[in-house]
């Protein structure tokens, strides 16, 4: 009658059933299946908060293994927080890609606004200017300490200059490529000079950057696991003896693992805390510097912190990571603690 | 309840703890197992509660046989034997409540039985108004009373005691013993390991020896071991506890 999940007791099989713990267990029967799912969450619920209550009691462990969990974690999250700035940033550059059409010299103005307009209408270009010769002087009279030397010359040397933006879709190295294929073949075309060459670099640089995030995620997520597992191995011997008694009384592996698993769970929520808070503040400290860099570039850019979708995911993976770690630890050391 | 057949334990280093013992106890019997240290008993306790696995013999308990039970069902075994040690293996980190409410917890009990439960075992051994001691401030007989309500708060039908009376003096065992034979009398079948002579000899029921090893079917006037052979087989009927 009294059998817990699969248990075969002694009191079944005998030949004469005892009146007394017939009585007595004909009410623990009544709704016991409800009973059971509310006292296995109850039970959940206690061990969570008995774990709690043992990491505040002693203070100085918990938080220093938070901070070693935090600083850890740090590192990978504040990369991949200015990967993702990059990104952005990278996305404006990529749309600033131009193409300069060095016309040949005896192209009149004319003859440049008329290619301008048909150029308009090509698929993969989103806009058009033209740059006069005259207008190319002034700027270079204006910008380099030349202006003296232009003066002597007795013509302008420049050609007029059309400059096509491409489109969002087309500002890649390949329509580049193909665009400008058509573009040479142009009978008033000289030369054509493609921006795109640094941004390829700016951009395999990134990936680059991006490969070493993901091995120092990797590498700090391992150290992670091997903190929180040492710490609960620590633990795991400081209550030997309380799991030798919970065995004898007939407590599963399952029983005695699930407090340890609760601490490991708390030390990776906590250790996630400390990581969001320590990239929060040096990314707070960063901003400034980078608002007047930003400034000077005449950009708009402005440095974004950690998202909250961003901040879900971090304490996730490090609630994940510290429930492993303790799981590890405690498939390696507990299960070998048996009553003798 | 209790059927050992040709039971024997070697341990690695090669000591031999039982030889072939064979003995059956009936259900709501209580008997008395003795020995000098180093006898068996303690082995023999281990073998019931699958601490240890018999080295050859068949140990059934309750109509379960031993040697069949893997060992992940080792727990839920467990819960239907309530087993008092000699050094209590109490936890002191927490209170008497606390830890008579333990194997109830394991079980999966809900909060507000266990609550109930927890203080019907501690009115029974007396110690109610105690619960929220924790054990360092109990005496050594209130500290083994609080290791027999957790023993039986599961209600088993089982009670094993390994020398619960060893640190106590003689007035606190007798008080101890007629504990169990309260319990007794309420239908659990109650082994105990001790090697207090005289106390048991007060006590007139059923007792076993073990003498290196080797069971001897005797009571405590029959005089020195080894008055009777050793049992060995089943044949002979030892069924001299009180009957139902």
């Amino acid at each position: 009658m009294k059998d817990y999940k699969g248990g075969r007791g002694v009191g079944r099989g005998a030949s004469a059933p005892d009146e007394a713990s017939a009585v007595r267990e004909h009410g623990a029967q009544k709704s016991r299946q409800t009973n059971e799912v509310q006292s296995y969450l109850s039970h959940h619920r206690k061990v969570a908060q008995e774990s709690i209550q043992r990491l505040r009691q002693s203070p100085l462990i918990t938080l220093m293994t938070w901070a070693v969990i935090g600083i850890a974690l740090s590192l990978p999250t504040g990369f991949t927080v200015i990967l993702s700035n990059f990104d952005q940033l990278g996305a404006n550059w990529e749309s600033s890609a131009q193409v300069s059409l060095f016309l040949k010299h005896e192209i009149s103005e004319a003859d440049a606004r008329a290619l301008a307009q048909t150029l308009k209408r090509h698929p993969m270009v989103a806009d058009v200017a033209v740059i006069t010769r005259e207008q190319a002087l002034a700027d270079l009279k204006k910008q380099s300490d030349l202006g003296d030397v232009l003066g002597y010359l007795d013509s302008n040397p420049l050609p007029h200059v059309v400059v096509l933006t491409p489109t969002p879709a087309s500002a890649n190295s390949r329509s580049m490529a193909s665009l400008r294929q058509s573009l040479e073949n142009l009978n008033e075309v000289d030369r054509v000079q493609l921006d795109m060459l640094w941004v390829e670099r700016l951009f395999a640089m990134i990936s680059v950057i991006e490969r070493g995030a993901w091995t120092l995620s990797l590498l700090f997520g391992l150290a992670v696991l091997l903190v929180i597992g040492n710490t609960t191995r620590l633990a795991i011997e400081n209550r030997r003896e309380e799991i030798v008694v919970v065995k004898l009384v007939g407590g599963t592996n399952a029983f005695v693992r699930r407090p340890f698993l609760y601490t490991g769970l708390w030390y990776g929520l906590g250790g996630g805390l400390v990581a969001a808070l320590l990239v929060t503040v040096t990314l707070f400290w960063l901003s400034g510097p980078i608002d007047v860099l930003a400034q000077s570039y005449e950009s708009g850019f402005r440095l974004s912190g950690l998202t909250f979708g961003s901040t879900l995911l971090l304490l996730s993976v490090s609630m994940l990571l510290g429930w492993l770690g303790a799981w590890l630890a405690v498939r390696r050391h507990l299960d070998a603690i048996e009553p003798t | 309840m209790i059927l050992f057949d040709q039971v024997s334990k070697r341990y690695p280093q090669g000591h031999e703890a039982l030889r072939r013992v064979s003995f059956h106890i009936e259900r709501g019997d209580m008997v008395f197992l003795t020995g000098h240290s180093g006898a068996g008993k303690s082995t023999l306790l281990k073998l019931m509660m699958l601490m240890e696995r018999p080295s050859q013999g068949q140990i059934t308990v309750g109509g379960q046989n031993l040697n069949r039970i893997p060992s992940r069902q080792i727990p839920y075994f467990r819960r239907h034997v309530g087993v008092v040690f000699q050094n209590h293996q109490l936890l002191f980190d927490r209170s008497v409540f606390d830890n008579v409410a333990l194997p109830l917890e394991i079980a999966g009990v809900a909060p507000r039985e266990i609550g109930r439960r927890v203080r019907a075992a501690l009115d029974k051994v007396g110690l109610l108004r105690k619960e929220k001691m924790t054990p360092i401030q109990l005496s050594g007989g209130e500290q083994q009373r609080v290791g027999i309500a957790r023993a039986v708060v599961n209600k088993p039908p089982l009670l094993l005691a390994d020398e619960p009376t060893g640190n106590l003096d003689p007035e606190l065992s007798s008080d101890i013993m007629r504990l169990f034979e309260q319990f007794n009398q309420v239908g659990v079948t109650v082994m105990i390991a001790s090697h207090d002579l005289a106390l048991i000899a007060n006590l007139r029921h059923r007792v076993l020896r073990l003498h290196e090893g080797a069971m001897y079917e005797g009571s405590m006037y029959e005089g020195q071991l080894g008055s009777k052979p050793p049992v060995t087989s089943l044949k002979q009927p030892t069924n001299r506890g009180r009957s139902e």
